[in-house]
């Protein structure tokens, strides 16, 4: 696999990792953003691979886990109406809501399905017309313009039984929490390669230039992620304070500025709450009003009641990396994937189920 | 395909009356004609000289015609591997359909040929077997359940008991074929693929091993639905001893490596149907190796890796990068990302 397996390749990831070893003479925290990053961290045993000075902290960065439950909750009673198909990515569906999960309300009738592509509910939507079709719209900038194509597409063929769940998360206003949090104490970042594919490099210099801290946006392999972390450190141990791209090959400085022409045809910039966290201010995308018709919260009248989080969850300190899964009392206990407590314990890019998955800490 | 007075299955022909000899008569009991079968008494009566093994399974997989093959390959494949693999040379099966009425008629007998086929190939005989059909909607198109049951081996002892340190694994074949390319024809996953599935028959492979190896073959085990981590992880649980792999050993098709890095699939927790993995006597592993490349279906077999005292009931891979991480049993269903 072409511009994977040169990212795989053992003795380069090893000639990084001593090069880390070489370059550091203090104790730094580095938090890499995504889930995707903390998943490859795990599954390739890099963390134990790192010298000890070198701290990764997991970042906000899995969709999944921030969706607040009362977006959960709303996609459950959804699908359990009547005439109606809701479509959603897979790992969305175990994640639990205050009474169920999708996968749950699936298994007592509800017609919940398993797609790649937002695109795919459009083809069902044209393929039940009398059924209203719902997807469910989770992701960082990276789904967004899939998400909002099926809405433009939607509109301009007249499709008027579908529309989208929207919860969308926004990956600068996230770190930015992360940074004023007085409990976290991050030195670096690495930034999440495929959001910058789509939004570009820019809204990372005023970060770099408020807060004066390296941020490197990073790719996914064990190789880009030793490589992002050796940029971090060398800044570090150099007084630096820099936006860096070690994801080059991939990641222009403009981002894709068609992907991005596209989402705020249809969405715009709003407050928003993550789950676990609070409402980070201009940090989620909602639907404008030209599309409300395909605003699944505008579209139904939706009744849930509003629940609190399950108190023995801390995903909140989780997620902005304060605590580490192992440090939580019902970890791999009272919280396992099969029964969790909380999110991060169920997308495959949650912080909990990549330790309680692959981590010689949860042996 | 026989002429039938009928397109479409339904309640009738599982009603035990006319429509189900009519079935039976034309489909069934001409195309697997035997002596056995043909007694059309309620159960076969067998005569074994040794021990024998049996082994049930119940297939229900949707869609029922995939890429490379359809449910009653699949259906008889799983149960003479599940009889190969106790140390037993499959002889005879049973066949029992549960079938939803609507089922088109051509779709039973292309399932049915195939069951045919796949039985000769295997060299067992259908010698039993039942027809049942339910209402449209409460089944999916058609639920197969084989019963098989064969003769030991005479150099057979396959037990979790005879495992122990330092014992070699080796797996038969690429890992992940078969989940793979099911998921490529699933509603909503559809992708364009050239993968197969790579279901069948390994008892003759196995007759072979054991003649040569016999009791140096400590446990043989397909690992199909959960994958080989699943497996290893139910192996290392019952042995009370660690089982370490290595990555970079592990066979895999480069097109399913792909389609597991495209859908976000770990390949170690992917279905698989035409290989097994075997715990060898470690001195004789790299014979076993070598004869299996020389074997049916045994080309890409590999050492993978060993049992150890460390980390007693758990799995421990070394990545390819040299990190290691722990191998855990799969939760639920292995669920495609988001991104």
């Amino acid at each position: 696999m072409k511009y994977l397996t040169e990212y795989r390749d053992a003795e380069e990831v090893n000639k990084h990792i001593n090069l880390i070893k070489k370059t550091v003479t203090k104790n730094w925290s580095i938090m890499e953003v995504c889930g995707g990053q903390t998943h490859a961290l795990v599954k390739n045993g890099i963390i134990d691979m790192l010298p000890e000075e070198i701290t990764m902290i997991h970042g906000p960065g899995c969709p999944v886990c921030v969706t607040p439950l009362h977006l959960i909750d709303k996609a459950v009673y959804l699908a359990q109406q009547d005439n109606m198909i809701l479509c959603s990515y897979g790992d969305m569906l175990r994640v639990p809501g205050s009474e169920k999960s999708m996968l749950q309300a699936k298994a007592e009738g509800a017609d919940v399905r398993i797609l790649y592509s937002p695109l795919e509910a459009l083809n069902i939507a044209k393929e039940n017309p009398d059924k209203e079709v719902v997807f469910f719209a989770v992701g960082f900038e990276t789904t967004a313009p899939a998400n909002a194509l099926s809405v433009i597409q939607a509109y301009n063929a007249g499709i008027k039984n579908y529309s989208i769940l929207p919860s969308h998360v926004l990956v600068p206003p996230a770190i930015e929490a992360v940074l004023e949090d007085v409990d976290s104490h991050i030195d670096g970042f690495l930034a999440a390669g495929h959001v910058c594919t789509i939004m570009g490099n820019f809204e990372y210099y005023p970060l770099v230039e408020k807060y004066k801290v390296p941020i490197v946006v990073t790719g996914f392999e064990p190789l880009d992620i030793v490589q992002g972390i050796l940029m971090v450190v060398k800044q570090l141990e150099q007084g630096k304070t820099e936006v860096e791209n070690q994801y080059a090959r991939i990641v222009k400085e403009e981002g894709n500025l068609q992907a991005q022409a596209t989402i705020f045809e249809v969405f715009e910039v709003t407050d928003r709450l993550w789950r676990g966290m609070e409402i980070i201010p201009m940090s989620g995308y909602g639907v404008k009003e030209k599309y409300a018709n395909f605003d699944a919260t505008k579209k139904f009248n939706i009744s849930i009641h509003e629940v609190e989080e399950n108190e023995e969850c801390i995903a909140g300190e989780i997620m902005k990396g304060i605590k580490k899964p192992g440090e939580c009392l019902h970890f791999g206990k009272k919280c396992t994937p099969t029964f969790p407590l909380g999110a991060p314990m169920v997308s495959s890019e949650g912080v909990c189920a990549a330790y309680f998955h692959y981590s010689v800490l949860a042996m | 395909m026989p002429q039938l007075d009928f397109d479409i299955i339904t309640l009738g022909h599982g009603g035990g009356g006319l429509l189900t000899n009519n079935l039976l008569d034309k489909a069934i009991f001409e195309l697997f004609d035997n002596e056995k079968l043909q007694t059309r008494h309620d159960g076969a009566v067998l005569s074994f000289k040794n021990k024998v093994a049996l082994s049930t399974d119940s297939f229900v997989i949707s869609p029922i015609f995939f890429p490379g093959g359809n449910i009653g390959e699949l259906a008889v494949n799983g149960t003479v591997n599940d009889v190969a693999m106790c140390g037993a040379q499959p002889k005879y099966i049973s066949l029992a359909l549960i079938i939803e009425e609507g089922l088109p008629v051509t779709e039973l007998w292309d399932i049915l040929v195939q069951v045919k086929a796949t039985a000769d190939k295997a060299g067992v005989l259908v010698v039993t077997g039942d027809t049942k059909v339910v209402e449209s909607g409460k089944g999916d198109k058609i639920f197969i359940n084989t019963t098989g049951i064969g003769e030991m081996h005479s150099k057979a002892e396959i037990s979790t008991h005879n495992i122990k340190e330092g014992d070699k694994i080796i797996i038969s074949g690429n890992v992940a074929t078969h989940g793979i390319a099911i998921m490529s024809v699933r509603k909503g996953l559809e992708f364009e693929t050239t993968i197969e599935s790579d279901t069948c028959n390994l008892n003759h492979t196995i007759v072979e091993l054991l003649d040569e190896f016999g009791t140096d073959i400590h446990l043989m085990r397909d690992p199909t639905r959960g994958g080989v981590a699943s497996t290893f992880n139910e192996i290392a649980r019952d042995i009370k001893m660690g089982i370490n792999i290595h990555q970079s050993n592990i066979p895999i098709d480069s097109r399913v490596d792909s389609a597991c890095e495209i859908l976000g699939l770990d390949p170690l927790y992917v279905a698989n149907e035409g290989i097994f993995i075997a715990f060898i006597e470690a001195s004789k592993a790299d014979d076993f190796v070598r004869k299996l490349n020389t074997l049916e279906y045994g080309s890409e077999a590999a050492i993978i890796g060993e049992v150890v005292n460390e980390h007693p009931a758990k799995v421990v891979l070394t990545s390819n990068i040299g990190g290691k991480r722990v191998v855990n049993m799969q939760v639920g269903e292995q669920l495609p990302r988001i991104c």
